[in-house]
């Protein structure tokens, strides 16, 4: 795969980031080296190697379903950057 | 040309945990607004989410409830998208692993029965609560992290009406099954629906659109309705159907595009990695399964083999488990199930429907209509009373003996008291008796109405045919 400047857009965009013309040059750059690095995985041979999610052979990690005391409301909008009557308060979205 | 639709359906239900599906917060519905979050389903960083067992047991539930294949291994899934009341930025679902696979419903159409496919049902978390107001939306995240089922159809239904068939059966069936209370109301049951239509007899898909926000049957039946006579007018108009989600307005009757999003969603989804791999065995299957109760569809061939109840007056019976368990209770107190199949199909379905009301709703017990059935088999009151009777008990909850009682409606079976009702409305009706002397039978009817209505109803009607028969011959 090769990435080129709308790729960059494009995965910005889908992130909500912004960057200059000079950034996004960078990378382009930086982003064909970090995939031509990972390509050399591919000269593995996986066939028969299942996928893998963890490099921990671990399953199962489970809690018993009893309900905890939760936060007070006021430590819960601690880091609200703006709130009304204990919503949390952000500008209008709707889809 | 002739159309035909093709619906698939994709259905939330949140599932009866007490705690959220990652963290120990409650699930509780109406707390007081964001009382019920920590660090965990606020999406606060360095946050662990750690699996619901029980979760895993009722998602395992469902899915042999559906007649699911339950997939052994499985891991959840990031799906990345923005949205203020998706706090971690993502929502931890279950994609190419779904925890059950390959199900089905029966539906009972009016082309007899027809197997509705269900091709997934996952785990995942809800995502908090969006109130929209002037230029701002205020968020609640008590909601995020409830745990949620998707049940995934296959797009097996070809008609408004089966789809709401369908979504009937698989809440009816949800709710035998215990994994959700099912109170779209408050929710806990969504349902977003896929369709689109074809040529008759054509194997092709034709293009699809999705539609959000049915809270109910009627919305869902209605909505569809209107999306499939869309369709076909723009195809029939030569124009093209576009791929896009539009919202049903209740209110107006229609369903509306919604602001199409400029790019199609890429939702990223990639392995979870703040989770491990989730193993199920045959034992655990197996201790699912020793736990599931009788549903509907056992229920309803129990009722016609071994109750003898029509398979109509079963199905009904059988379609809200609250309705059965008043049925069964019945029967457990000694009643014949026919009689209070009788019962349940006539007057409480016909009252409940007209207060719109709910079986669970109301004010006597299954016992107390065990007695009034007793009150007509013992020939206390009759089957006329018996109906005023019943009224009274559905208002007041009052046993029915004492109804009986305190209105004095016990049943008038004593000959000499019935005849001389008879005679007095035979004197007061001449015409009627000389119609019957020059062979109007119908006459006879008209008497009879008049001997009930004079004893207001509490005259045994067989006594009262045999005497007004008599005493007209000796005229």
């Amino acid at each position: 795969m090769i990435v080129d400047k709308n790729t960059v857009d494009y995965v910005a965009k889908l992130a909500r980031l912004e960057f200059s013309d000079e950034e996004k040059e960078k990378f382009v750059e930086d982003f064909n080296k970090i995939l031509e690095f990972v390509e050399k995985l591919n000269e593995v041979n996986t066939d028969d190697v299942e996928i893998s999610i963890s490099a921990y052979p671990m399953y199962n990690a489970l809690r018993e379903d009893e309900v905890k005391t939760s936060l007070d409301v006021e430590k819960v909008l601690l880091n609200a950057p703006d709130k009304e009557n204990n919503f949390f308060r952000v500008p209008k979205v709707v889809d | 040309m002739e159309f035909e639709a093709v619906i698939g359906l994709e259905i939330h239900a949140e599932l009866s945990t007490k705690s959220k599906i990652f963290c120990s917060c409650t699930t509780e519905f109406g707390g007081e607004v964001n009382t019920h979050c920590c660090p965990v389903c606020l999406g606060l960083p360095g946050a662990l989410p750690v699996l619901n067992k029980a979760v895993v047991d009722y998602a395992i539930k469902a899915g042999l409830a559906l007649n699911c294949k339950i997939n052994k291994e499985t891991y959840m899934a990031r799906k990345n998208y923005f949205y203020p009341d998706a706090p971690k930025n993502y929502q931890i679902t279950q994609h190419e692993t779904p925890l059950c696979s390959d199900g089905f419903v029966e539906i009972e159409t009016e082309e007899g029965l027809k197997r509705i496919g269900i091709q997934r049902i996952h785990i995942e978390e809800d995502a908090g609560k969006a109130i929209h107001e002037g230029e701002h939306s205020l968020i609640d995240f008590n909601r995020s992290g409830v745990p949620l089922i998707e049940i995934v159809t296959k797009p097996d239904m070809r008609s408004p009406k089966e789809a709401r068939l369908f979504f009937e059966k698989l809440r009816s069936i949800l709710l035998y099954a215990g994994v959700s209370d099912c109170k779209m109301q408050e929710g806990s049951l969504r349902c977003d629906v896929n369709v689109s239509v074809r040529p008759k007899g054509s194997n092709e898909f034709g293009v699809k659109t999705e539609i959000k926000n049915m809270n109910s049957f009627k919305a869902l039946e209605k909505a569809l309705e209107y999306e499939i006579k869309r369709q076909i007018n723009a195809i029939k108009n030569g124009e093209k159907i576009i791929q896009e989600t539009r919202r049903w307005d209740e209110s107006k009757g229609q369903t509306i595009a919604m602001r199409s999003k400029e790019e199609a969603h890429d939702y990223r989804y990639f392995p979870e990695p703040d989770m491990v791999y989730l193993k199920v065995d045959d034992e655990w299957i197996e201790r699912i399964k020793a736990t599931m109760p009788e549903l509907p569809d056992e229920k309803k061939r129990r009722y016609i083999n071994d109750y003898g109840l029509p398979e109509y007056d079963a199905n009904i019976i059988t379609s809200s488990k609250e309705l059965a368990e008043f049925f069964e209770d019945a029967v457990l107190n000694g009643a014949n199930p026919k009689t209070v199949s009788n019962w349940i199909m006539g007057e409480v379905l016909r009252t409940l429907n007209d207060k719109d009301m709910e079986i669970t709703d109301v004010k006597f017990t299954s016992r107390q209509l065990v007695k009034l059935i007793e009150l007509v088999e013992k020939g206390t009151i009759s089957n006329t009373i018996a109906k005023k009777v019943f009224a009274e008990m559905f208002e007041t909850g009052k046993d029915p003996e004492k109804i009986v009682e305190e209105k004095g409606l016990v049943q008038i079976t004593d000959e000499n008291a019935i005849r001389e009702i008879v005679n007095k409305v035979l004197d007061e009706n001449p015409q009627s008796v000389a119609d019957f002397k020059n062979g109007k039978t119908k006459a006879v009817g008209f008497i009879i109405g008049q001997v009930m209505k004079a004893s207001k109803g509490k005259a045994n009607p067989q006594i009262v045919n045999k005497l007004v028969e008599e005493e007209l011959k000796k005229r």
